[in-house]
């Protein structure tokens, strides 16, 4: 499904000394397939963008489609969109809620699919489970709250693509994780990619992240989308980014302090690639000084 | 993000009011309370409406803002009226306008019912007037304060205050989690707004058993903190704020002397709610 | 002088569990800058929490200032010296005001009230939060309210820092101003700081740096050298900073890279041996 914007605005509590208008006419086209990154300070608006696209924040001002769903359009099957788009919040742990495992994964099922048969959403279950890399026999018994953080933060994305969502939208999928636990996440977050899932959309403040995972990005400020191209691209406007007070990928920062010094290095910011061309930068000087 | 409003009805501004001592406040509160229930006439209800209006007007709060608290128990307001309209008897049968069975109308009913209303408008919209003015912190302080003699029969007013900040203090974080927590579970399919009774109490506890466990994991940690900052009880502790009474609240003091003073005074010579009419009547 | 000593420390939450922290033994001086780094699940919370006596080790010794934190009495004195802040900045602030939070820990140790007003001063001064004396800690930012915990602990003017996992929730501005606050304490005021985070980049502001893996403390080394040791962190699952791991790579490669451990040294060395090509 493709999702467009067009002239988004929003504001929350209107009319009170406490309006605040968090988007200010955000623009943005997501093709269906994409691993799309969303980038901005806290109070950019990135949030309430994402939370337009399964109608948690009904539209108030400009256009939104999301594949053949008019978000405009008060007739528009919004619990049919809601599992059509899966959304994991920030430190989706602290959302679960049931007794065992397996009851609050079924959750979503029971509530989008009430005609399902129990043996089917248990299957469901289980292969959710399984594409989190969790071993069903073993947790899906145990009570969510004996798990580990790590555990219970698989438990929790399980829980949301046990509907098969065409678009899963993640906000900050690895916050609080250690680098190895975030490195898995993303792992993850691909495999889910290449199956029923065709477009993965995740905010993230992890640059790093943005550039080594993402197909194309975004960048939210003050409730418009300032950027939008692939984190190559992006990154190569690494004086914009920094103005803007946000942070730039390790390989950015080095290929800037190169570049003072007259080096420049044609890379898209990927650690490997990076990595790729200053070796052969290198064997191409060495080269050049052996002629 | 999800929910940027300040708990209460604060109405942030600066204004003579805002700036008075809390304990005067409520002290202010409480005898405008009495006068309210004191004043058994119309001029003195009149009196007390004046003196209602010259505290909104220092307030700097504006009217419709003061007005919006009333709407909300209007319907509270109408229906006793209403009942107290019909069900009122003890008049006399001269004034007595239409009659069947148990249920009666003379114009002492209609005098009374206007009288009820007014008492309940007043009352609602003075205490807005307090809690549009006041921080809940302030107020906390406030009461605390006032209630100081208490410890004397070993009252934990120390620790009640605590509690009752901290609690202020959580209220939004813990709105701002509902919001996130409902978001996410409608966001797996939750429905929250259709169903009979049973139904919807149901859905709650999607909602209920994460804030729960938020809850609960946050008193964990605040008490960690708490005693990492060597708090022990209210022994050995001093207090950074003192609330201080200054010329503001004098001359608040003052002008609530006044209101009683008028208050009483219109009882005495135009005793009795129909004092007035008969007074005219005359 | 020694700020904290652990002796030989191990530590049972559960009778019937498994040590979560298995004999540690390990001294910080004053004045030291050491983090502690290791997975989520290596218990380097609860090595903290045994320096400021919320905790009290099963089995060894943990002292602080030469107090020993079983014993009861010193348990006040010993919370004066070593200050706490938390990883959830929504979790410590006690009150609406900020300064009514800062002022908590003065209050609570009966420190007089016009010596509060300037401790209030002196501690958001040094975390930069002037400005902010008369808000609401429910609308800063996440790296803003840590900023006033911290100011919360400064104010009972302890020698000790302990940060449990406290960037751990924040976004990288939060981070690096927290980050910032921190090495200013250490570098102006001397102040003995102990992180504890997971963050390998935060390492690299430390003079020390302790590595735990299942309770127990396996490398204990300046933040380079333990950086450099590249297979034993692997072996603990712990990765290098992105830089290092740049720089390890392109030695890998044949280039004459030293150890690199930020962009501006990563990008100082690749210029150099460009240059020397």
């Amino acid at each position: 499904m493709r999702i467009v914007a067009k002239g988004l605005t929003y504001t929350y509590n209107p009319k009170s000394p406490f309006a605040s208008q968090a988007l200010k006419g955000v623009d943005i086209v997501i093709e269906e397939g994409e691993f799309f990154g969303i980038i901005g300070h806290t109070g950019s608006g990135k949030s309430t963008f994402v939370q337009h696209l399964n109608a948690l924040i009904r539209l108030t001002g400009g256009s939104l489609t999301v594949g053949d769903y008019d978000l405009a359009d008060k007739k528009c099957k919004f619990l049919e969109l809601r599992s059509k788009v899966g959304m994991v919040f920030q430190y989706p742990e602290y959302q679960l809620f049931a007794e065992t495992v397996e009851k609050d994964v079924m959750f979503g099922l029971k509530n989008f699919h009430k005609e399902m048969k129990e043996e089917e959403m248990r299957t469901a279950v289980r292969e959710a489970l399984e594409r989190v890399d969790l071993n069903y026999e073993e947790v899906k018994d145990k009570s969510p709250f004996e798990l580990s953080g790590g555990q219970r933060r698989r438990v929790a994305i399980a829980g949301v693509i046990v509907t098969r969502p065409e678009i899963l939208i993640l906000d900050e999928p690895a916050a609080g994780l250690d680098p190895l636990g975030k490195k898995e996440i993303m792992q993850l977050l691909h495999a889910i990619h290449g199956s029923w899932c065709k477009t993965v959309i995740i905010v993230s403040h992890d640059m790093d992240e943005i550039s080594e995972n993402c197909t194309r990005a975004a960048v939210f400020s003050e409730g418009k989308v300032v950027m939008e191209d692939t984190p190559a691209a992006i990154f190569c406007r690494s004086d914009e980014l920094v103005s803007l007070g946000l942070d730039i990928p390790v390989t950015a920062k080095c290929a800037r302090l190169l570049k003072e010094r007259g080096i420049e290095v044609q890379t898209d910011f990927t650690c490997d690639d990076f990595i790729g061309r200053v070796l052969a930068l290198w064997k191409e000087r060495g080269k050049a000084d052996a002629q | 993000m999800l929910n940027d409003v300040t708990f209460g009805q604060y109405y942030p501004t600066r204004s003579f009011v805002h700036n008075m001592d809390p304990r005067a406040k409520i002290v202010f509160m409480i005898a405008y309370i009495v006068a309210i229930f004191v004043a058994d006439n119309f001029l003195a209800l009149a009196a007390v409406t004046l003196f209602l209006i010259v505290a909104v007007l220092f307030s700097r709060v504006p009217f419709g803002r003061v007005l919006r608290s009333v709407k909300m128990i209007l319907f509270l307001i109408l229906f006793t009226a209403v009942l107290n309209l019909f069900f009122y008897s003890s008049g006399g049968e001269e004034h007595m306008i239409w009659q069947w069975k148990f249920l009666s109308l003379s114009w002492e009913s209609v005098v009374n019912m206007i009288f009820l209303a007014l008492r309940l408008f007043l009352l609602v919209m003075g205490t807005s007037v307090l809690t549009l003015t006041t921080t809940p912190v302030a107020l906390t302080d406030g009461i605390e304060s006032l209630l100081t003699p208490l410890k004397w029969i070993r009252v934990p007013v120390h620790e009640l205050a605590l509690i009752m900040s901290i609690a202020l203090r959580f209220i939004p974080t813990l709105m701002d989690e509902t919001n996130r927590i409902v978001a996410a579970q409608k966001a797996r399919g939750a429905d929250f707004e259709s169903g009979g009774l049973i139904k919807r109490a149901k859905a709650v506890v999607p909602i209920l058993i994460p804030l729960l466990v938020s809850a609960f994991r946050r008193a964990e940690d605040l008490g960690d903190a708490m005693d990492a900052r060597c708090y022990s009880g209210a022994k050995g502790r001093t207090k950074y704020k003192k609330l201080v009474f200054t010329w503001r609240d004098l001359l608040g003091l003052l002008l609530l002397g006044a209101l009683i003073a008028g208050v009483v005074l219109f009882n005495i010579y135009f005793g009795g709610k129909f004092g007035i009419i008969d007074y005219f009547m005359q | 002088m020694e700020a904290v000593r652990f002796e030989n420390v191990k530590f049972l939450y559960r009778e019937d569990g498994d040590y979560a922290v298995n004999g540690v033994t390990l001294t910080v001086g004053e004045g030291e800058f050491v983090a502690v780094l290791g997975r989520n699940g290596s218990c380097k919370s609860t090595l903290a929490k045994l320096i400021n006596a919320l905790l009290v080790p099963s089995e060894g010794k943990v002292t602080v200032f030469g107090m020993d934190t079983s014993d009861e009495k010193k348990t006040f004195e010993i919370r004066k010296n070593a200050g706490m802040v938390f990883q959830n900045p929504d979790n410590q602030t006690v009150a609406s005001i900020v300064e009514d939070d800062i002022a908590f820990g003065p209050e609570n140790i009966g420190v007089p009230r016009e010596e509060i007003g300037r401790r209030i001063d002196f501690a958001l001064d040094a975390v930069g939060m002037q400005a902010f004396r008369h808000m609401t800690p429910s609308r800063l930012s996440g790296g803003q309210k840590q900023r006033i915990a911290i100011a919360g602990v400064l104010a009972v003017l302890p020698k000790i820092m302990i940060l449990d996992e406290s960037t751990a929730m924040l976004d990288p501005k939060g981070r690096r101003e927290v980050m910032d606050v921190i090495k200013k304490l250490n570098k102006e005021r001397g102040m003995t700081v102990i992180l504890i985070t997971h963050f390998m980049e935060e390492a690299l502001e430390a003079d020390r740096a302790v590595v735990m893996h299942r309770g127990e403390v396996v490398m204990d080394a300046s933040p380079e050298e333990i950086f450099s040791r590249a297979e034993e962190l692997e072996a603990y699952n712990l990765t290098l900073p992105r830089a290092a791991y740049i720089s390890k790579k392109l030695a890998e490669g044949g280039m004459p890279v030293k150890g690199a451990f930020n962009a501006e040294a990563l990008a100082e060395e690749i210029c150099a041996s460009l240059q020397k090509a």
